[in-house]
């Protein structure tokens, strides 16, 4: 029973993973919001999951509260902003699309190695997985890096933090609610603010490709 | 200690409340000295919580939620003061800067209220109790000063914001991973419902845990909180948001914001220090602090805007702080404690100073901004005075500080002091070099309509010259209680 329900565990935390994959390669925004929204449900089934197992019921509030906040509010949100921002079918031009996949399997190694000799000693359920965990954390760190555009750069952001969240729940039995709280709290009202950002930005420079922001720097 | 009062309460309410004040009041003439109020409202409760935390030892408040102990209790009242007079000053600011259309109505009470509500995630950041409170109040500093940097909706304000956004976004990021790996270490010890996040639990047992997760918890809590503070190479968002936010911001962000980064960095290091028997972190603190303090200084020779001069100098003093911190003992991390002090108070002075200057000259641009002695000899003294202090003349307390600083390298690790020295030359020939053509010569500069908000620069600067002169002995029990704390 419990191995089995490990391996589903895992199951999903390879979902993860290779959501954090697709997002990296993915050029459409329409279809990166969709990928975000796929993750957030992957990860209310795992924080469910281990909440179940472990009989912790603050886990089942948390992943109401994923559900709430990364399934609909902030993907609703982001379809708003597409919509008003007139950008639902902008497609980004991405360069050497191998490469990074390459160095994206790279970062995987990376963090499977870092996370090796701590996975042992978790004592929760899903032992393997907080290497997954720090991989997506860096997949979308590298995404991060990679796009021009403002949006794509934001919801790679957001799917760090969700990377950030399973890693909670992985290696740990989630954190205390009033942290988990504080964090939901934080992270919707960055995003209230990333949005009317976008707006901003687009009103001053025309258009949102941030390789407009480059005027401050030393000469 | 199950009450509901506390004397920490209404140092966090008030400011909670002041922002919601405002946020109502919105554009009334009367918000500049409300907010003012407010503040002046902290900071007394802040100076009877300091009292009572002298008075009777460290104390916890709500079931262990918060708690005080000398360390934390010193940043308070520097807080709470540093938020009083830059809301002084912004008063005569933001008044020149309505005038010239810069600030609507609507920006001025946006401004009031994340004024406040900065001021309470900096309080809060500082008195909790929780590793992950301590995460979630400095994510939402960043928020708050995200918004104060982006006031003025310009090209430039916008980038810089922006820039802020994403890099202390990301960098935090690395932070809250690092609480997970620190909860993780800590569930093994502390049973279930036992506050695993609570950092008196955690010092309490931080001997027991694992070594493995903490070193790879501190690398993470390093980086996220390292970039608050503003070491470098995480250090690129520190001049651009200092230098297109409102004046009054640049203030706070360099006096206290960098303080409470620096800080929560402290808090995870005392546990990584006792849960590894190695010096790994003192090294990492040593290593980048260094490398700060010698590359903000070459750094500051190249600089035209004179808010981003002087925010190179926050990097720089930011990198010599946690030098001091790094090498550990009673006398460096007393020398972090008076440096991190005089460095609040000094640099928020010069802000002030700047400020007013470029206000009257209309810009930021060293070379355009001549003669300020002759236009008001007060604010040329400010501005020179305050140069000297922040550049380690004697007799101000920076002086003190980096002499001792100085010292210790050289004792121990004399590797170090060569390049301390050369970078602490550096920056004086920069700085100085830059200030002195500002301040003397003929000026072409207008007159003001409104008059400058002077007193608080001189407030700062002469404690700042008290502290280099002669430490209170209440004071100095005080740094020495905390220095034993931070260990080392």
């Amino acid at each position: 029973m419990s191995a089995l329900i490990a391996q589903f565990i895992n199951l999903l935390a390879a979902l993860l993973l290779m959501l954090s994959f697709a997002m990296l390669a993915q050029r459409r925004i329409l279809t990166l919001i969709h990928l975000f929204t796929l993750q957030g449900i992957t990860l209310v089934l795992s924080t469910t999951v281990v909440g179940y197992v472990t009989s912790q019921p603050h886990l089942y509030y948390s992943a109401l509260l994923t559900l709430l906040l990364k399934v609909l509010l902030i993907p609703a949100l982001l379809y708003r902003v597409i919509d008003r921002l007139r950008v639902r079918r902008e497609v980004e031009t991405l360069i050497n699309i191998p490469t990074i996949m390459l160095l994206g399997i790279l970062l995987v190694m990376l963090a499977f190695y870092l996370a090796q000799p701590l996975s042992q000693m978790s004592s929760s359920v899903a032992r393997g997985t907080l290497g997954i965990a720090l991989a997506c954390v860096l997949l979308s760190f590298m995404t991060m890096i990679t796009r021009s555009k403002a949006l794509p750069q934001v919801i790679a952001f957001l799917s760090m933090e969700n990377g950030l969240f399973f890693a909670a729940t992985s290696a740990t039995y989630g954190m205390p609610m009033v942290v988990e709280l504080g964090i939901a709290l934080d992270v919707l009202v960055g995003i209230l603010i990333l949005g009317v950002f976008l707006f901003h930005i687009r009103e001053q420079f025309d258009s949102l490709d941030m390789s407009n922001l480059e005027q401050l720097r030393d000469e | 200690m199950n009450d509901l009062w506390h004397p920490l309460l209404p140092v966090l309410l008030l400011p909670l409340l002041g922002s919601l004040v405002l946020a109502l009041m919105g554009q009334r003439d009367k918000a500049p000295e409300v907010n003012a109020l407010f503040c002046l409202l902290t900071f007394l409760g802040a100076c009877d919580l300091t009292r009572q935390v002298i008075a009777n030892g460290p104390s916890s408040a709500w079931d262990h939620s918060f708690f005080l102990d000398s360390l934390n209790v010193f940043l308070v009242s520097l807080t709470a003061f540093v938020a009083l007079t830059t809301a002084l000053f912004s008063r005569a600011y933001m008044r020149v800067e309505r005038d010239h259309g810069r600030m609507t109505p609507n920006r001025l009470r946006l401004y009031h209220s994340m004024y406040q509500l900065f001021s309470f995630t900096m309080l809060v950041a500082l008195t909790t109790n929780n590793m992950g409170i301590l995460w979630v109040s400095m994510e939402a500093a960043t928020l708050t000063t995200v918004l104060l940097v982006s006031l003025y909706r310009t090209p430039a304000s916008l980038e810089a914001a922006w820039k802020y956004f994403i890099l202390c976004g990301v960098g935090i990021a690395q932070a809250l991973f690092g609480t997970v790996l620190l909860y993780m270490a800590a569930e093994k010890i502390i049973p279930p419902d036992g506050g695993a996040l609570l950092w008196t639990q955690l010092n309490a047992v931080k001997g027991a845990l694992d070594p493995d997760i903490m070193t790879l918890a501190f690398a993470f809590l390093f980086i996220g909180y390292g970039t608050k503070v503003g070491l470098v190479p995480l250090h690129n968002w520190l001049p651009d948001a200092h230098a297109e936010g409102p004046t009054p911001v640049s203030a706070v962000l360099s006096g206290l914001l960098l303080n409470v980064a620096l800080y929560a960095l402290l808090r995870c290091k005392i546990l990584t220090d006792g849960a590894l028997h190695s010096s790994l972190a003192s090294q990492l603190l040593m290593g980048f602090g260094l490398l700060s303090v010698v590359t903000a200084a070459f750094f500051l020779s190249r600089q035209k805007d004179v808010k981003r001069l002087f925010a190179y100098s926050s990097i720089e003093h930011m990198g010599l702080i946690t030098f001091a911190f790094g090498m550990g003992g009673a006398v460096a991390n007393f020398a972090g404690l008076l440096h991190m002090t005089v460095h609040s108070l000094i640099k928020s002075s010069i802000f002030f100073a700047v400020g007013h200057a470029t206000q009257r000259a209309g810009t930021q641009v060293m070379e355009d901004i001549r003669g300020l002695l002759q236009i008001s000899p007060t604010l040329g003294w400010g501005l020179i005075l305050g140069s000297f202090a922040i550049l380690g003349m004697p007799p101000f307390g920076v002086f003190a500080s980096e002499f001792l600083i100085v010292t210790t390298a050289m004792r121990d690790h004399a590797w170090a002091t060569p390049f301390l020295l050369l970078a602490l030359g550096v920056a004086f020939a920069a700085i100085f070099g830059r200030i002195q053509p500002m301040v003397f010569g003929s000026t072409t500069l207008p007159t003001l309509r409104h008059p400058p908000a002077l007193i608080p620069v001189f407030v700062h600067l002469a404690a700042g010259l008290c502290l280099g002169l002669y430490i209170p002995p209440a004071l100095e029990q005080w740094y020495q209680q905390s220095a034993r704390l931070l260990g080392g």
